[in-house]
């Protein structure tokens, strides 16, 4: 392929493939690629799935993905799963329930491993995102790593961020801690045709009404069990509403304007540190330093501050 | 070094996924990237996925006497797709004398039972482009 990010422009969804391949293998040509799409983006609007493992976040994708094409959307999915610490190996798995989706030439399905990272998506989530903006979806779905209680990047890389629960996972103090609780813009319990369904919706809206100060949007807690089609036309009639929500207050973009600028200093910290520390390992100088630390001579924090010094100058 | 993505598939309508989870499991452990389609999958479909997800391996089990028909036609429409390097293998119960036919038609390798895992292992990492 000459130019890949040409090709993608063009709608080459081999291209978008073989893009998102370069970029989280972060080959030499990633950089170059982003370049070229990145004045593309900001079109798509991004979705956000996170919820505990096995909540049904892939199901309800896939029926939602379903959902936005029978509204004549184009649509872009990306799926996360965890990166095993040990092998480095990993099982992507969503798309065992998104099987029929992958004949539809509307929609383009894409597994990522997190690959070390924690936060429930991968360092490289943002870039695929953007590159399948570029390519032209309209709605990107991003599905996290089955999550626990504090996975929440989510919520900086997504426009609207839905929280999908099930019955029987805990008390009604587990929903006043923080953590993904407090990024939902959208609740929804699925499985709701199991037992205590009720019950953890009253607990969810107890915990929203603790909210003290009064939000413009009140996050709607929606019943759904996907695998059989219940409650989806209303998920994604409550996306659009979020999505008008929040356009007509400016707050998209100021979501937009923070993720902007926290991109930006994401990669700067992630350049200067490579540099650092190819300057010290480099020069040997490194060594000497932990030599001297070891030996109690000095400290690591005279160091680095002394390091610092030398470098920004 | 990319990371080494393998498309684990049953093409076909047999319903024994054992094998397939086995050596999946045995691909993660050796630090591959799997994604995994489940059951039921026709050829388009992995070729669809193949593509989009570039994988640098399509690996099959087929255990219900499909495979002459199904593995060459995975080879076919992924070769379609633009994915010439795809590395493409096979395995499940396969008689011997059928393998030269599939390995004519573009299966690398076919690895019947009894194989151990590390062979397929091995086989992916001295073959992969």
């Amino acid at each position: 392929m000459e130019n890949i990010a040409d090709e993608v422009l063009k709608g080459n969804r081999l291209a978008l493939a073989k893009a998102i391949t370069a970029i989280e293998n972060e080959r030499e040509n990633a950089t170059e690629i982003m370049q070229q799409l990145y004045p593309h983006t900001g079109n798509a609007y991004v979705l956000g799935i996170t919820g505990p493992p096995g909540a049904g976040k892939s199901t309800l994708t896939d029926k939602l993905a379903k959902e936005f094409r029978s509204r004549g959307k184009t649509v872009g999915i990306i799926a996360i799963d965890p990166t095993s610490p040990f092998s480095g190996g990993a099982i992507l798995g969503d798309r065992i329930r998104m099987n029929d989706l992958a004949m539809d030439e509307g929609v383009f399905i894409r597994s990522m491993g997190t690959r070390g990272s924690l936060g429930g998506l991968s360092h490289k989530t943002a870039d695929a995102v953007k590159v399948m903006d570029a390519f032209g979806v309209d709605v990107i779905f991003v599905e996290t790593v089955g999550v626990g209680q504090s996975e929440v990047d989510i919520v900086k890389a997504a426009d609207t961020t839905m929280v999908v629960l099930i019955p029987g996972m805990g008390d009604d103090i587990q929903a006043i801690k923080a953590g993904i609780l407090e990024i939902g813009d959208i609740f929804t319990i699925n499985k709701a045709d199991h037992d205590g369904a009720d019950k953890l919706q009253t607990e969810l809206n107890m915990m929203l009404d603790l909210d003290g100060v009064m939000k413009d949007w009140r996050p709607p807690i929606l019943k759904a069990v996907a695998n059989q089609n219940i409650g989806i036309t209303e998920v994604v009639d409550t996306f659009h509403k979020h999505r008008e929500h929040i356009e007509a207050n400016g707050q998209l973009t100021v979501r937009r304007t923070e993720r902007a600028k926290n991109e930006m200093l994401d990669l700067l910290d992630a350049k200067i540190g490579q540099y650092v520390r190819h300057k010290l390992v480099d020069s040997g100088k490194i060594d000497k330093f932990v030599e001297d630390i070891k030996a109690r001579k000095t400290d690591p924090y005279t160091v680095v501050n002394g390091v610092m010094e030398s470098m920004l100058k | 070094m990319d990371k080494i993505r393998v498309l684990v598939a049953k093409p076909g309508l047999d319903g024994h996924d054992r094998g397939a989870k086995v050596v999946a499991r045995a691909l993660r452990d050796a630090g591959f990237e799997v994604i995994y389609t489940g059951l039921r999958q026709t050829p388009e479909q992995i070729a669809q996925a193949a593509a989009d997800e570039d994988v640098n391996v399509v690996a099959m089990s087929i255990l219900s006497g499909a495979h002459p028909h199904l593995f060459p036609k995975v080879v076919n429409l992924v070769r379609e797709k633009g994915m010439k390097d795809t590395l493409i293998i096979g395995g499940g119960v396969i008689p011997e004398g059928d393998i030269p036919a599939l390995k004519q038609a573009g299966i690398a390798e076919v690895f019947t039972p009894g194989t151990p895992t590390t062979a397929i292992v091995d086989f992916i990492k001295a073959n992969v482009k």
